[in-house]
């Protein structure tokens, strides 16, 4: 059964002092599978990523690669492999040497080196950059070998740590499909940290959500996207525009909530039972799902007043104002022409409806969007 | 090449005029005597009593024999206005570099001086008819001996004595190929004219001290090292100066200066003026005041050694004086061998000597 | 017009810059080229009497004749060699563990320990070594307290004695580049080795070694140049059949008054060390304007 997993943690426990980093984290990463743990700095995604790899030992809990427990071995005895934040390669060495390293290390024999060398460099679309010198790469050629250096060895699973962070935008967003589609064609596990949310989402088979030590959710990326669970998730993963309010009362389904900033909202339920009368709450809307001058009937609506409009293409979206309490928001403005001639100023009647409303029990401070 | 060379001295005599500027402008500010001399014989008592009578700085300079030749020599027999060269080295470096200047004698006040000794060094540094050294401070190397642990050790060669083994010291420097030479029945002193004879006497000298090399525990360069040496008891016996000796003699009354049977070496310091120096008149002016008995007396005190001051026995320290005639009975002051002047040459070979014994392997 | 303004323009500009580099020139020139063809002239002469000399080999050829002099120049020039090895092998875990495992307040801690036996003097410092190897010192007294010696033991004058005095006196001229070129090393570097299979000697010598070379290289000319041109450390810990080449230079120049011969000397010792710095640079494929630079 443990065997259809690649990597496994059990109640894994990280705490440095009287500062507890990764707390009581369980997963399970099936074969094959391109898994992220998205989370902000500080979150302790690169702590449990450094346990994986073995340059941290945990506190309590048990890591097993390929259902086997791995406490207490070396990470140069760990049938894992890492991509490092800065790539870390060779300075003092050229490509193919890089590439070669780890298999220097286990003591292949040369031929057998060479020949390995120039498949991988060959399957990360590089194969004449084994003489080169590492200073002589791009950001985007240096990424690929730092993958093939990982590669070369087969590893069980392969750490990413990202990666991307260093590149500049244009790249990052070609890396990202370049990387999900490598990682289709050799099937190797990935696991890879980001607190970059597109970057997850794009990617990955599953996600977790991470945030102060813990897991928040763990799913595939449309699932956190259109059924967050915690209000971390919901304001975290995708824009989102957010209200505070108290719960008044609703059914099985609904919810109806007065917001503070006055006027009030119906959202959906989704099983919350714990949610009653009078309990503080955090409400989204995503902007793409509130429908300018909507139907009439709608289950939520307001008037606003243009305060922007962004232009960004097929990201185009308004700043808005709604005109009785002032409570700004953002709504996306699909391309389709019928909108083109809203403008700054402009008065608009927003709707959405209760489908598209979520709502959480406020956490205190609550989570940054 | 030699317009080059001439350039090259044309620059340096720019630099020279510079410093000389420099110089000039604070020589201008207050009268000074600028003193080459050994440690001791300069004490500030001594300086200041000088500075409240004549109002002139005296800036003293602390050396030794080698060092003074050498600034010297780099100098022309510039930077300085008197110096304190030892007797048997001034005829030599005075032929070879023409560093210093006749003495004026009618400037020194011959009555203040042991006649006996004033004679001797007027002999030892006369150059072509001039003389070119008087005499201040005197004293002798012989032997620092633990008598409680190296009661046997009466000579230099008794240094090479098995009972003492690895614990005598000596300096490999010139006194110790003299002194063992006198311990071995020889006479280098008069082999001094004589290269070739010198040579046998250096070459039986150095294979008796490449045989007593495993006795040695070290060859002691500084004064003060070899002082801790035998006060620690790490070295019993060593050949040393005598005022090495009495100091220790203060602290530990087994240890004192003994006077080798085959006889101290005795040497005198005196005073001699830098050929080029600034402020003679007030050089004679110090060689007359530190030789009144009274100022000498303190020189002795603080030096540790006897001046070449007539009478200036009265003042000085009782317990020096009684460590003195502990250390020389009657016949040993007789027996006294002192330096006669180096005459060149020899030195190179007595170099030659000294490396070969510091190289041979002790076992 | 135009073209005598641009002329006036550039000379003005290259007087400036003339100026500028006066103090380095004058340096240069004052006080490296200028003592060392002086030196080099006085080599080349030989005393005939009193105040004559001509121009002659003859200093180079005695110390080619003598040997004793070959003796001390290889001899001095081979434990310069091992000291210098000494020291970077001593060295180069200390620069490690301040660079690289030290964090905070305990590194600067550590560093400035390394530091504090150089703000007192090199004699201050060659005594305290001879007070505690002497045989009457304490470590002499601590094996006879510790019963381990029986009777007095005397660990000075000898060139193990030596040894660990210019090892001693070079240390931070190691610590210093090493740990400065260690701190350059970025960590994720050493975790990736480990991460690919190395272990800790694969590590040090395909990573960190290599990273560090340029550190090693001027650590060990520093400590090779100031070790064979120290004179104060072979004398005072030395014993009667330590010979040093810096002390026979000295006994040329200022008891032999053999100026002539010292400049010789003087001059062999250059080309020694010169040479084998330069042999050191091409074994270790490092070039002098990285290792400085």
């Amino acid at each position: 059964m443990a065997d259809q997993f690649d990597l496994e943690c059990r109640n894994v426990v990280k705490t440095f002092d009287d500062f507890t980093a990764v707390n009581d984290i369980s997963l399970a990463i099936p074969k094959g599978s391109f898994f992220s743990i998205l989370g902000p700095s500080g979150c302790g995604k690169t702590t449990l990523l450094r346990m994986l790899a073995g340059f941290q030992a945990p506190t309590s809990g048990d890591i097993l690669i390929k259902g086997a427990s791995v406490l207490g071995v070396p990470p140069n005895r760990r049938p894992v492999n890492m991509v490092f934040q800065h790539l870390a390669l060779f300075p003092m060495m050229n490509v193919a040497e890089n590439v070669a390293y780890g298999l220097k290390r286990r003591g292949v024999d040369k031929a057998t080196i060479t020949q390995k060398v120039n498949e991988t460099l060959a399957r990360v679309g590089l194969p004449d950059a084994g003489p080169k010198q590492i200073s002589q790469l791009s950001g985007g050629q240096k990424q690929r070998i730092a993958i093939a250096r990982c590669l070369v060895l087969d590893p069980a699973v392969l750490l990413l740590d990202e990666p991307l962070g260093a590149l500049d935008l244009k790249l990052r967003e070609h890396m990202k499909v370049e990387l999900k589609q490598l990682q289709h064609e050799i099937g190797t596990t990935f696991v890879y940290i980001t607190h970059d949310q597109s970057e997850a989402l794009v990617m990955s088979d599953q996600v977790a959500v991470m945030n102060a030590g813990r897991f928040e959710q763990v799913g595939a990326p449309q699932d956190l996207y259109y059924n967050p669970k915690t209000a971390f998730v919901a304001g975290f993963v995708g824009e989102s525009n957010r209200w505070h309010g108290t719960v008044e009362g609703g059914d099985d389904h609904k919810i109806e909530i007065n917001l503070a900033s006055g006027g009030k909202v119906i959202a959906k339920r989704d099983g919350q039972t714990n949610l009653v009368t009078g309990q503080g709450v955090d409400v989204f809307v995503r902007p793409e799902a509130i429908a300018i001058d909507g139907t009439e009937g709608a289950d939520n609506s307001l008037s606003a007043k243009v305060d922007n409009v962004l232009f960004n293409g097929a990201a185009s979206s308004l700043q808005v104002r709604e005109l009785v309490t002032g409570h700004e928001m953002t709504v996306a403005l699909p391309q389709t022409g019928a909108f083109a001639s809203v403008k700054a100023g402009d008065e608009i009647r927003l709707s959405w409806s209760v489908e598209q409303t979520r709502c959480f029990a406020s956490t205190e401070g609550g989570a940054g969007a | 090449m030699s317009k080059k060379h001439g350039a090259l001295r044309g620059s340096l005599l720019g630099l020279t005029a510079i410093a000389g500027m420099v110089a000039f402008t604070s020589a201008a500010q207050s009268e000074e005597l600028r003193l080459l001399t050994w440690g001791g014989y300069a004490p500030d008592e001594v300086v200041e009593l000088f500075e409240k009578e004549t109002g002139i700085d005296v800036e003293v300079t602390l050396s030794n024999n080698e060092d003074m030749i050498s600034k010297l020599r780099a100098t022309g027999g510039g930077g300085f206005d008197l110096a304190q060269p030892s007797q048997d080295r001034i005829a030599g470096a005075q032929l070879e570099y023409g560093i210093y200047k006749p003495i004026d004698l009618s400037k020194v006040d011959a009555a203040k001086f042991i006649p006996s000794m004033l004679d001797a060094t007027k002999t030892n540094t006369t150059v072509e008819g001039d003389v070119y050294g008087v005499p201040h401070v005197w004293g002798t190397s012989g032997l620092i001996v633990d008598k409680s642990k190296a009661a046997n050790v009466a000579d230099y060669t008794d240094l090479c004595a098995p009972e003492v083994a690895g614990k005598v010291s000596y300096r490999l420097k010139r006194p110790t190929l003299i002194g063992f030479a006198y311990a071995m029945g020889l006479d280098p002193f008069a082999a001094y004219g004589d290269e070739a004879k010198y040579q046998e006497i250096l070459d039986a000298v150095e294979a008796k001290l490449i045989d007593c090399k495993s006795n040695v525990k070290t060859y002691w360069e500084g004064g003060d090292a070899l002082l801790n040496l035998v006060r620690s008891g790490e070295v019993v016996a060593a050949m040393a100066w005598d005022t090495g000796g009495w100091k220790l003699n203060n602290d530990n009354a087994d240890i004192t200066f003994v006077a080798p049977k085959s006889g101290a070496l005795g040497w005198i310091d005196t005073f001699a003026l830098p050929r080029k120096t600034k402020n003679e008149d007030a050089a004679y002016k110090w060689i007359n005041f530190v030789m009144q008995p009274e100022i000498a007396a303190k020189i002795t005190a603080s030096a540790g050694n006897f001046t070449a001051s007539k009478g200036a026995d009265e003042f000085a320290d009782a317990k020096l004086k009684a460590q003195f005639q502990g250390s020389f009975p009657p016949a040993d002051l007789d027996n006294i061998k002192w330096y006669p002047t180096v005459p060149a040459g020899l030195e190179v070979l007595e170099g030659k000597t000294l490396d070969r014994v510091k190289a041979a392997q002790s076992n | 017009m135009s073209k005598t303004a641009s002329i006036t323009g550039g000379s003005a500009f290259r007087f400036g810059l003339l100026l500028l580099a006066m103090p380095l020139l004058l340096w240069l020139f004052l006080l490296v080229i200028l003592p060392h063809m002086d030196l080099f002239l006085v080599s080349m002469r030989e005393r005939i009497s009193y105040g004559k000399y001509e121009f002659s080999l003859i200093n180079y050829i005695e110390f080619f004749a003598e040997p004793l002099y070959w003796n001390t120049y290889v001899r001095t020039a081979v434990m310069s060699i091992f000291a210098t090895i000494l020291t970077l092998v001593i060295g180069f875990p200390v620069s490690y563990y301040i660079a690289k495992v030290m964090r905070g307040k305990g590194k600067n801690a550590l560093f400035l320990m390394c530091l504090i036996p150089f703000w007192v003097s090199e004699l201050v410092r060659t005594f305290g070594w001879m007070i505690l190897l002497r045989e009457s010192g304490v470590i002499s007294n601590f094996l006879q307290w510790a019963g381990i010696a029986d009777g007095p033991v005397e660990m000075l004058y000898n060139d193990a004695a030596i040894m660990v005095g210019l090892v001693y006196t070079s240390m931070l001229f190691m610590v210093v580049p090493l740990v400065s070129v260690l701190d350059s090393l970025d960590d994720s570097l050493i975790e990736a080795g480990y991460d690919l299979g190395g272990n800790a000697f694969t590590v040090t010598r395909d990573i960190v070694i290599p990273h560090a070379m340029p550190g090693i290289a001027s650590g060990c000319i520093v400590v090779f140049m100031l070790t064979l041109g120290n004179y104060l450390t072979p004398n005072l810990l030395g014993g009667k059949d330590s010979l040093w080449f810096t002390e026979q230079i000295y006994t040329q120049f200022i008891t032999r008054f053999n100026w002539e011969s010292g400049s010789a000397f003087g001059f062999l010792l250059l080309i020694l060390s010169s040479a084998i710095v330069w042999i050191g640079l091409k074994l270790s494929k490092q070039t002098l304007s990285e290792t400085v630079g």
